[in-house]
């Protein structure tokens, strides 16, 4: 079979001159697409060479089967034709062929609408993305303040949302979410024991392998893990959702029933993640330290008694609140951003996808950009 | 005024909604001097028209004429570049939020997705705007849904969530949404898009109905030439070449008057062929 298809010419192309004046494109053969096609360049390189011709024809007689690819070659003929003020003659040409062509020439190009190609500098595009950043940051504030009102007009009666959604959501961050929370943090404890035993072993100091963890997984771990895993896993979500009810206008039937969306959608969606994560906060943070424990068991031969001591001693009640306050602070940023990137969802279904992809990233770098205020503030005061 | 208009008593009425007019006072639609722009591209420019109280009033046009972005302008979703849209006494363009808020729970929207909120059941989707703003108890809420679902024929299909039914079955659900609280001016973005004939007629038969029954002025955003003859009374053609209204009035007058050959290629499908359907329902 496949030496059968090779066996198949493909379209040929060949020139003459009728006259001075006349170019004759002759095509022979069978043009389909899966062949391959001469290009049209070689036309213009015709239409080039002196004495340049006024007047273009087709022979055809010995044409054989054609398909798209026939038409391509002569689209582009024509717009070469064009380019040279030439009216291209397709009277040889088969009657399916010319009645295609002239099908495609009905209607002329539209003016203005072709996309220009833009190239910018790397200065241009430092500046443009620099614009564009310090605007994400001001549309992120403003939607910050608008949720901020809504829930001062929630706490004053003036707004509503269905409890049911509420309890909805908190399954949907706090229950549904155990299992990776578990795993993730399991295995940062374990990571974190064994890069801390490595080096405290030199001084058989592997006790304070305890302190490691505890202290990493209670100030700052256990809430950032957790935040990058909601953003990763509900901030998505709710982007996912939000921009699918945008581009199914439910976004807007709310709004046309005198429904505030941001009331309606978004109170209930930050109210589920901002009680949700700090209880897997401290939850992690359990986990994380089990996670310690099991290496210092296993690993350093340490018992498991010893080792809880051990965490005992090193942990604070500042520390875990520490960790608590960012987990709330790391909530807000990933319901918000989720929910402001699935409001600015285009209308297509890629947008969607765009949307989930921007409200992760959009998290993952105001936590780290939080994590980092935090831990200047609490230098500073001394935590 | 239908004796059924205030069927579920006084529970069900709007304390917050502004009422738009009344037969006799000012008309429920007036749009003046409007220009809709995305930025510095106009779209439409000086479209001005009325709506009279029960009408079923048509915003036609070709593909991409902006027939959508009128309709989204007149429910508020995208401001005016120029120009205002008023509701009886009520100036839509200029009212304060809080106000517009009150103004659209007078509306009944059927968009043409159907926009069914997923998460909800047919019946949760009726209720949803019924428990918003309704002092109604979740038992009377739910007969009520059961009664709007039964008015489009839905009966039965409470549980089911948009999901579950046919596409035909959502549009009707929309439409029970739309008038879950008996609204004055009903709206509806494409209603035939994406239905076979018999569905579309229909949708056709049901719109008239209810217009009839409840007293509501409608307006609908469509090109079925069908359903333009069928239901349509009044109505505004947009054309997109010049960026404004071309015509405005009764779809079968104009089919039967107009001079404007951009009217008549569209009313007639090109030929004179669409001439008998409208003749047929004339």
């Amino acid at each position: 079979m496949q030496a059968q298809e090779q066996s198949i010419k493909s379209g040929e192309l060949s020139f003459a001159r009728a006259d001075s004046s006349t170019l004759v494109v002759r095509l022979r053969g069978d043009w389909h697409l899966r062949h391959g096609l001469p290009t049209s360049q070689a036309v213009e390189t015709q239409l080039n060479t002196a004495p340049r011709p006024s007047r273009l024809t087709f022979e055809a007689s010995d044409l054989g089967e054609w398909d798209s690819g026939l038409l391509t070659f002569l689209n582009g003929v024509s717009d070469i034709c064009q380019k040279h003020h030439l009216k291209p003659d397709f009277a040889s040409l088969p009657d399916g062929v010319r009645q295609l062509i002239e099908l495609a020439e009905a209607v002329p190009e539209k003016s203005g609408a072709r996309a220009e190609a833009h190239h910018s500098s790397f200065i241009e595009h430092l500046g443009s993305s620099t614009l564009l950043y310090l605007h994400g940051i001001d549309e992120f504030l403003r939607f910050l303040g608008e949720v901020t009102i809504a829930f001062i007009n929630l706490f004053l009666g003036k707004a509503r949302f269905r409890s049911v959604d509420l309890m909805v959501l908190i399954q949907d961050c706090g229950l549904h979410a155990f299992g990776i929370v578990t795993l993730i943090t399991f295995l940062v404890g374990v990571i974190m024991a064994f890069m801390g035993a490595v080096q405290l072993q030199l001084f058989g100091a592997q006790i304070f392998v305890a302190d490691l963890v505890a202290i990493a997984m209670t100030r700052d771990m256990g809430a950032m893990m957790t935040a990058i895993i909601m953003a990763g896993r509900t901030g998505a979500s709710f982007a996912a959702q939000l921009g699918s009810m945008k581009v199914t206008q439910e976004i807007d039937a709310l709004t046309t029933m005198g429904i505030s969306p941001l009331e309606f959608l978004v109170l209930p969606r930050v109210t589920a993640l901002v009680l949700m994560i700090p209880l897997l906060c401290i939850y992690a943070d359990c986990v994380g330290i089990l996670g310690g424990a099991f290496v210092g068991s296993t690993v350093l031969h340490l018992s498991l008694q010893t080792y809880l001591r051990e965490t005992m001693h090193a942990v604070t009640l500042t520390g875990i609140f520490g960790g608590v306050l960012k987990g709330i602070a790391y909530a807000v940023i990933i319901s918000v951003a989720g929910c402001l990137r699935g409001f600015q969802c285009g209308n297509s279904s890629s947008a969607v996808g765009d949307a989930a992809t921007e409200a992760v990233v959009t998290s993952i770098t105001y936590i780290v950009v939080a994590c980092g205020l935090f831990a200047f503030i609490f230098n500073a005061i001394g935590i | 005024m239908s004796p059924h208009r205030h069927f579920f008593g006084s529970r069900l009425g709007r304390p917050t909604a502004a009422r738009i007019s009344t037969p006799g006072g000012p008309p429920p639609i007036t749009v003046k001097n409007l220009t809709m722009a995305y930025g510095s591209f106009v779209l439409m420019k000086d479209l001005n028209f009325v709506v009279k109280h029960g009408d079923i009033f048509i915003i036609m046009g070709g593909s991409g004429c902006g027939k959508s972005t009128l309709l989204r302008h007149l429910l508020g979703l995208i401001e005016p570049a120029t120009g205002e849209i008023v509701y009886g006494d009520f100036n839509f363009t200029k009212a304060e939020p809080l106000a517009r808020e009150s103004m659209l729970r007078s509306f009944g929207v059927l968009y043409q997705s159907g926009a069914l909120w997923s998460s909800m059941t047919l019946a949760e989707n009726v209720g949803l705007p019924l428990g918003q703003f309704t002092d109604l108890s979740a038992a009377e809420i739910r007969e009520v849904a059961s009664l709007k679902l039964a008015l489009v024929g839905l009966k039965g299909f409470e549980d089911y969530f948009p999901s579950q039914i046919s596409g035909g079955m959502q549009k009707r659900a929309g439409l029970a949404r739309a008038i879950a609280l008996d609204p004055e001016i009903l709206f509806f973005d494409e209603p035939s898009a994406g239905l076979d004939p018999i569905s579309s007629r229909l949708l056709d038969d049901l719109i008239l109905e209810l217009r009839d029954n409840l007293g509501a002025t409608v307006v609908v955003v469509t090109h079925e030439l069908a359903s333009i003859f069928a239901i349509g009374n009044n109505s505004v053609f947009l054309d997109a070449e010049s960026r404004t209204m071309i015509a405005s009035g009764d779809p079968k007058e104009l089919l039967a008057h107009s001079t404007d050959h951009r009217v008549r290629t569209f009313l007639t499908r090109g030929g004179e062929d669409a001439a008998d359907s409208a003749r047929s329902h004339g």
